[in-house]
């Protein structure tokens, strides 16, 4: 075992907080819509990057918390997260560009909508 | 890189037993699965995402999607529903951890009835995930699919508020029945009609002067277009089809594909939920038999505790994806 046998509860209970404010912050921002977030930032509406940004929050913690990454060994956990890190961006990134690009295609002038 | 350092003779590194990496093997090969299986999943992430930037346009509002709770019928309630299913999911995720912690004290009676609270947790979301696709394929307010594929609905043009088939269509009794297989001629079946005929939904536009459809399509702010009284019209002259609720080949809130990659995507995740559950089940029985108990050792329930983290962990983003974005 990497990691001691003491007792975690208080910190399970705080990052349980943390996890419920962010979830209750997410679904408010996603009932009100508030107006001035509607706007782009990066290409993407600024909304957007809050529950994405906020996602990898959780993410975060319950990795590194509830599956208990921070007690593993340095290699152990950067050999499980590193991976993942350059590998769904990378993937992420070739889709949506490629999807926006079919977009293009067909939204100047090669799909119509008149019927 | 502190772990590829391996101290001692030679013959106790060749010989086995040293733990480079400080994780069991089984814990080891959990986190493995647990890597390719986020793969797979970001997979089919990246693909509705694909999809959605390639019909941009055209993809549905999730909030006039999901609108349901129960015990409120009739009550426009986005997001609420699965607000509780994510806390669910949450909260059965702290009660495995308080599990895990528990046997690390070797405290069989709290392993017990957090195990419990876990698996109690994860049916109750399996079953709300049930009724949320029972609502899904059922519909609400059903719509019209045109030659082109596209789907039609109707809303009521003072109000701005969607009407539902039911409410306008006119009956025309037809014949038409639903055709079996051990009836027709050549032994043709087909599925169930739907409640109205195209000729009916027609009918009843014409009779009804405040109805007017919007299409998929959103302006700049993503508010789908609403057409006029005659666009409709011109439009519902080319309807094929009267659409209630979603299935893998027509749905309709929208873009077809929408469809698919809700049952796909969610299909999926639910399925890791309930063999999460089944799993979980299986280690709390070895548990009350005081099998780790007498192991000394409770690592079982904190592989199966990763397992089910991790289900909370892909819960995070399809509720992000899905419906928050």
């Amino acid at each position: 075992m990497a990691h001691a046998h003491e007792s975690n509860t208080k910190r399970i209970w705080t990052v349980f907080g943390i996890m419920s404010v962010i979830t209750i912050v997410e679904v408010i921002l996603g009932i009100v819509r508030p107006e001035f977030l509607e706007g782009h930032v990066l290409g993407m509406k600024m909304l957007n990057w809050i529950f994405i940004i906020l996602t990898l929050v959780k993410a975060y913690y319950i990795a590194w918390a509830f599956m208990h990454l921070e007690g593993e060994k340095g290699s152990f956990r950067w050999s499980i997260v590193l991976p993942l890190l350059i590998l769904i961006p990378y993937l992420a990134f070739i889709l949506l560009v490629e999807g926006n690009y079919i977009h293009d295609v067909y939204h100047d002038g090669f799909v119509s909508w008149d019927f | 890189m502190e772990a590829t350092v391996t101290t001692g003779s030679e013959e106790k590194v060749w010989s086995g037993g040293n733990e480079p990496l400080g994780a069991s093997y089984g814990k080891m090969m959990m986190w493995f699965f647990i890597v390719s299986d986020a793969l797979t999943f970001s997979g089919f992430l990246a693909a509705y995402g694909f999809s959605r930037y390639k019909f941009i346009e055209t993809w549905p509002i999730a909030d006039e999607v999901f609108t349901h709770f129960p015990f409120l019928h009739g009550v426009d309630a986005p997001m609420y529903y699965v607000a509780f299913m994510t806390f669910i999911l949450i909260f059965s995720s702290v009660t495995m951890v308080l599990a895990v912690d528990a046997g690390h004290h070797l405290k069989k009676n709290k392993v017990i009835w957090y195990m419990f609270a876990t698996i109690i947790g994860g049916l109750i979301f399996v079953g709300s995930q049930a009724w949320e696709w029972k609502n899904f394929i059922k519909g609400e307010y059903g719509a019209v699919e045109l030659r082109s594929g596209r789907i039609l609905q109707f809303l009521d043009a003072t109000t701005g508020e969607r009407v539902a088939l039911a409410d306008f269509a006119k009956p025309l009794h037809g014949e038409r029945v639903t055709q079996h297989s051990n009836e027709g001629v050549w032994y043709e079946s087909e599925t169930t009609l739907s409640s109205f005929s195209v000729e009916e939904v027609v009918a009843g536009f014409e009779a009804n002067k405040n109805i007017v459809a919007r299409t998929e399509q959103s302006d700049e702010h993503g508010k789908k277009i609403i057409l006029s009284r005659e666009q409709t019209a011109e439009r519902l002259s080319q309807a094929t089809l009267v659409v209630e609720g979603a299935n893998l080949v027509h749905n309709e809130y929208g873009n077809r594909l929408f469809a698919d990659f809700f049952f796909f995507i969610t299909g999926f995740h639910g399925f890791h939920v309930f063999s999460g559950v089944i799993i979980n089940i299986i280690i709390f029985i070895n548990v009350i038999l005081g099998t780790y108990e007498r192991r000394k050792s409770y690592e079982m329930v904190e592989k199966v505790g990763l397992y089910w983290h991790f289900v909370d962990l892909v819960w995070v983003f399809v509720f992000t994806f899905f419906y928050l974005v």
